[in-house]
C-alpha cells in the first residue's frame, strides 16, 4: 500500500478513536486503551500489538489528531514505557503471549515501567555492571543494586540488564530480563539529588527471582537488547518540540518578555543564539523525521540529545543571568517526591539546578559525542584498556 | 510573489527531495568533479577572466542549471528553488568558480520577479542559457534592500554614480542598478561594455569570487523595474540570494567536514589515527552538528521561499545566522584538524577558509541577521507565559 492510503488509514482510524473514546471525557486508560485497540499507540508495530505495521513516519499522523482532540501525551505518562519498553518488547520478547500481556498494560499506563541498567560502578560504562543473574532451574535469581532508576517506586515492571556470566569479556557476559518490581527481593529507596527533590531511586536486588520466560533476547545477547532500548531513551530524550519556540527557549523567552527593565543588548544577543540553536534543532527534527520513512531511530537521535541537553543547560544558565539577584532566591530544599510533581513543573532556579544532569543521563555529552564520531563520521574507537578481558579481571572502583 | 506561486507545478512537502532532484544532484556532482577540480579551481582563480566562460555557457545551455526555478513562460524549465538550490549546493562543495553570487542568486531572482517587457525577457534568456552574466551594483544593508542607500542617479535613460564591491561586477557582461530618479528609485540593466562604464577589479581576500568597483558617466540603461515594483524585486532577489548563499555554505561545509573526517581517520601520531582521540572526534562531532544545522535551516528558507510556509525574510535571517556561524566554523576547524599541512597554500583549505569569510560578510554577517532575529522574534514580544520564579518563600 502506498504511504498515502496509509495516511489516510490512519488519520481515519484516529479521527475514529477521538469520535467513539473522546479523550476529554473519557478515563485515560480507556481513551489509550482504545488507540492501542486500534493500533495507533505505535502505527509501526504489528498489528494485535498496538500497531499498522505501517511506517513509523506516519505516528505523526495519528498524534497531531490524538492530540489536537485533548488527549494526552502517552510519552508524558509512561515515559520509560512508551519510549524504551514497547520497542524492546516488541523486538526481544520470547512470546507473542508475553508481548502482549505487557504491551496492552503498558498502552494503557496501568502498569507503569522503569529502567534498571546504571550501577554505581557503572554509568558511562555501563557493560561493565555487576548485577548477577543465576540460573536456577527455569528462573534466575538477582543480585546487585541499580541507581538513577525514575519511576522505580511506581513502576510496575523493570527492564533489568545483569550479568549472567562474568568469565567472559564484559559485552558478552550479559542478559536482559523483564523483572516484577513488585516481587519479593526488590527494594527501591528514594534517592536525593542536587535540587533536593527525589525523581529518581536505588533499588536493590536480594535473591530476586525472574522465570526465564521474561527474559529478552537470548542469554548473553543482552547488551544487543540493551542498545535497541537506549537508542529509543535517545531519540525520546531529543525529541523536541515541532512548534517554533516552544520548548524549554520559550522560558527564556518568557522570562525575557515579563521583564524589560532587565533586558540589556548583550543578554538581547545571548538570547537570540539559544533561540537559533533551538530553531536550528527544532528543523533538524523535523528534517530527520521526513528522512526516516521506515525502520528504527538511528544515530541521529544522538544529535538531539547531545544539542538538546546543552541548550538546557545554557538556556538555563541565561534565565539565571537574566534574573540577577531574584535568581538566588529558592522554594525550600524539603523533599516534596510525594507530590508528584517532577523537576521540569518547578521553578526557574529548580530547572538551573536540574539541567546540570542533562548532560549526564541518557548518555553523557562525552559519550554522544563519540557516538556522533564513530557511528555517524566512521571515526576509529578510542583505545580500551579492558578490551577483551574477562569481566572479572577489569579493575573497577 | 503570489503570481509567482501560480506556476509551482505542485506542492512538495518539506525537506523531501523528489528522485528528479536526486538525480539533478548527481548530474551537477558529475559535472564539478570533471570541470572544477581544485587544479582546475585554482588556475581559474589567478586567470583573467577568474573562471571558464564556455564551462559557464554549458552550465547553462547543456546542464540548465543556472536558472532551475525560472517559469516556463520566461523560457526557464519551471522548477522550483529547491532544484535550484540542490545545484547550488554542488556547486558550492567544488567552490565553483563564475559569478554564480551576481547572476544565479541575484539577478536572475530580480528579473524573474520584474514585470515582463522587451528588455527583461530577452536578458532572462540570455541569464539562464549562459549566454551573458550578470553582477547587482546595489547596496544592500545586509541582505535587506535600502532605496535611501541609492546613490546612483538617473536622468531620462543615463546612469551616473559609483557602486563599490560589487561581486562579480568586473566580469558580469550586464549590471542590475537601483538609480534615483525623477520619480524615485528604478533598477535598470546596463551594459558592461557599453560608453560611460569604468570598472576596476580589486584584489579580494577570496580569489575565487571576485569584486569590483563601477563608475557610471552617463552610462546608457534600460529599465527592468520600475519605481513601483523596485524595492520589492530586489527583496524577493536578496531574499533568495541569501538563502541559495547559505545552501552554497552548506555544501561547502560539508566537503570540509568529509575532508577533515577523511584526514583524521589517515593521519596517525603516536601510532594511532588521530580520530581516535576525543579531543579531534569530539571537535568534528560538533562540526557535524553545525553541518546538519546549517543544512536545516538553509532548507528551510529554500521552501519557505518556494511554497510560503514560512515568513521568508524570518527564515533567511535564521539561515543566514545559522549557515555562516557553521561555514567559518567548520572552516576554521578544518585547518586546525589538518595542522601544519592545513596552514599551506599548496592545501585547499584555505580556499574555503576565505570563501567562508567571504560568504559570512555577503548578503548579512551572522551577528546582522542574528540582530534581525531578535527583532522579529524578541522586540515587542508579549507576554503569553510568565515562567514560574521562586520568589524565596519555602513551600
Amino acid at each position: 500500500m502506498s504511504n498515502d492510503a496509509d495516511a489516510e488509514r490512519v488519520a481515519e482510524l484516529a479521527r475514529g478513536v477521538v469520535a467513539d473514546h473522546d479523550p476529554k471525557k473519557v478515563p485515560a486508560r480507556e481513551y489509550l486503551g482504545a488507540c492501542y485497540d486500534a493500533g495507533l499507540s505505535w502505527v509501526h508495530f504489528p498489528e494485535g500489538l498496538g500497531g499498522l505495521g505501517v511506517s513509523r513516519g506516519l505516528q505523526a499522523v495519528a498524534d497531531r489528531i490524538l492530540q489536537g482532540a485533548g488527549g494526552p501525551v502517552p510519552l508524558g505518562l509512561n515515559p520509560m514505557g512508551y519510549g524504551m519498553a514497547a520497542p524492546t518488547i516488541r523486538e526481544h520478547a520470547q512470546s507473542e503471549d508475553v508481548k502482549r500481556q505487557w504491551l496492552r498494560p503498558l498502552a494503557t499506563t496501568e502498569d507503569l515501567w522503569c529502567q534498571l541498567f546504571s550501577e554505581p560502578g557503572a554509568g558511562s560504562d555501563l557493560a561493565g555492571l555487576a548485577t548477577s543473574a543465576v540460573l536456577d532451574g527455569d528462573e534466575w535469581v538477582i543480585n546487585g543494586q541499580k541507581v538513577w532508576t525514575s519511576l522505580a517506586h511506581r513502576a510496575r515492571w523493570g527492564l533489568l540488564l545483569a550479568r549472567t556470566n562474568p568469565d567472559v569479556p564484559k559485552h558478552k557476559g550479559l542478559s536482559y530480563f523483564v523483572i516484577d518490581m513488585h516481587s519479593a527481593g526488590v527494594e527501591t529507596r528514594p534517592l536525593r539529588q542536587l535540587t533536593g527533590q527525589a525523581e529518581f531511586n536505588e533499588v536493590y536486588f536480594t535473591d530476586a527471582r525472574i522465570p526465564d520466560k521474561h527474559r529478552l533476547g537470548d542469554v548473553g545477547n543482552g547488551w544487543h537488547v540493551a542498545m535497541t532500548t537506549l537508542m529509543n531513551e535517545r531519540t525520546a530524550l531529543g525529541g523536541s518540540g515541532s512548534r517554533r519556540g516552544a520548548g524549554t527557549i520559550a522560558d527564556a523567552t518568557g522570562l525575557w518578555a515579563s521583564r524589560p527593565e532587565r533586558q540589556t543588548p548583550v543578554l538581547r544577543d545571548r538570547l537570540t543564539q539559544l533561540w537559533l540553536r533551538s530553531e536550528a534543532q527544532r528543523l533538524t527534527s523535523e528534517r530527520s523525521r521526513a528522512a526516516a520513512t521506515v525502520g528504527g531511530p538511528g544515530p541521529e537521535g544522538s544529535i538531539g540529545k547531545l544539542v538538546g541537553a546543552e541548550l538546557n543547560q545554557h538556556i538555563y544558565q541565561w534565565c539565571m543571568d537574566f534574573l540577577g539577584p531574584e535568581g538566588l532566591l529558592y522554594r525550600g530544599y524539603d523533599q516534596r517526591a510525594a507530590t508528584g510533581e517532577r523537576d521540569w513543573q518547578g521553578p526557574i532556579q529548580q530547572k538551573f539546578l536540574r539541567s546540570r544532569a542533562n548532560t549526564i543521563e541518557g548518555g553523557t555529552s562525552e559519550v554522544m559525542r563519540n557516538i556522533l564520531g564513530e557511528r555517524i563520521l566512521g571515526l576509529p574507537g578510542d583505545l580500551r584498556a579492558d578490551s577483551g578481558m574477562p569481566w572479572k579481571e577489569i579493575p573497577r572502583g | 510573489m503570489a503570481e509567482k506561486l501560480a506556476d509551482q507545478p505542485q506542492i512538495q512537502a518539506e525537506f523531501r527531495f523528489t528522485d528528479e532532484q536526486n538525480q539533478l544532484r548527481d548530474a551537477v556532482r558529475k559535472f564539478s568533479t570533471e570541470h572544477f577540480a581544485e587544479a582546475t579551481v585554482r588556475q581559474l582563480m589567478e586567470s583573467d577572466p577568474p573562471f571558464d566562460p564556455k564551462v559557464w555557457t554549458r552550465l547553462g545551455a547543456e546542464l540548465g542549471v543556472l536558472g532551475l526555478s525560472v517559469p516556463e513562460a520566461d523560457g526557464g524549465v519551471g522548477g522550483t528553488l529547491v532544484d535550484q538550490a540542490v545545484a547550488i549546493e554542488e556547486l558550492g562543495a567544488r567552490l565553483a568558480v563564475g559569478p554564480f553570487f551576481g547572476t544565479v542568486y541575484l539577478a536572475i531572482p530580480a528579473v524573474v520577479a520584474a514585470s515582463s517587457g522587451p528588455a527583461r525577457d530577452e536578458l532572462l534568456g540570455d541569464l539562464v542559457e549562459g549566454r551573458r552574466t550578470a553582477a547587482v551594483a546595489v547596496i544592500d544593508r545586509a541582505g535587506v534592500f535600502d532605496p535611501d542607500a541609492v546613490t546612483v542617479t538617473v536622468a531620462g535613460d543615463a546612469l551616473s554614480g559609483t557602486v563599490s564591491q560589487v561581486v562579480d561586477g568586473g566580469i558580469a557582461d550586464v549590471l542590475l542598478v537601483a538609480a534615483r530618479g525623477s520619480d524615485g528609485v528604478a533598477l535598470y540593466v546596463v551594459d558592461t561594455t557599453a560608453a560611460g562604464v569604468e570598472r576596476t577589479p580589486l584584489a579580494t581576500l577570496d580569489l575565487t569570487r571576485s569584486e569590483a568597483n563601477i563608475t557610471f558617466a552617463s552610462a546608457a540603461g534600460h529599465l527592468i523595474a520600475g519605481p513601483a515594483e523596485a524595492a520589492r524585486v530586489l527583496d524577493h532577489a536578496l531574499q533568495v540570494g541569501a538563502a541559495l548563499l547559505a545552501v552554497e555554505q552548506v555544501g561547502a561545509a560539508q566537503h570540509l567536514l568529509d575532508l577533515s573526517v577523511e584526514y583524521a581517520k589517515s593521519r596517525l601520531q603516536f601510532g594511532r589515527p588521530i580520530g581516535s582521540f576525543q579531543a579531534v572526534k569530539h571537535r568534528l562531532a560538533d562540526l557535524l552538528v553545525d553541518v546538519e544545522h546549517a543544512r536545516s535551516t538553509a532548507y528551510h528558507a529554500i521552501w519557505a521561499l518556494t511554497d510560503g510556509s514560512d515568513d521568508p525574510a524570518l527564515a533567511t535571517s535564521i539561515a543566514q545566522a545559522v549557515s555562516s556561524a557553521a561555514l567559518s566554523h567548520v572552516a576554521t576547524d578544518t585547518i586546525q584538524v589538518h595542522g601544519g599541512i592545513g596552514f599551506t597554500w599548496e592545501h585547499q583549505a584555505h580556499l574555503y577558509y576565505k570563501r567562508a569569510a567571504t560568504d559570512a560578510v555577503l548578503l548579512g554577517s551572522a551577528e546582522q541577521h542574528r540582530d534581525r532575529v531578535a527583532a522579529m522574534v524578541l522586540d515587542g514580544a508579549t507576554v503569553d507565559r510568565v515562567p514560574w520564579v521562586a520568589d524565596g518563600s519555602a513551600v
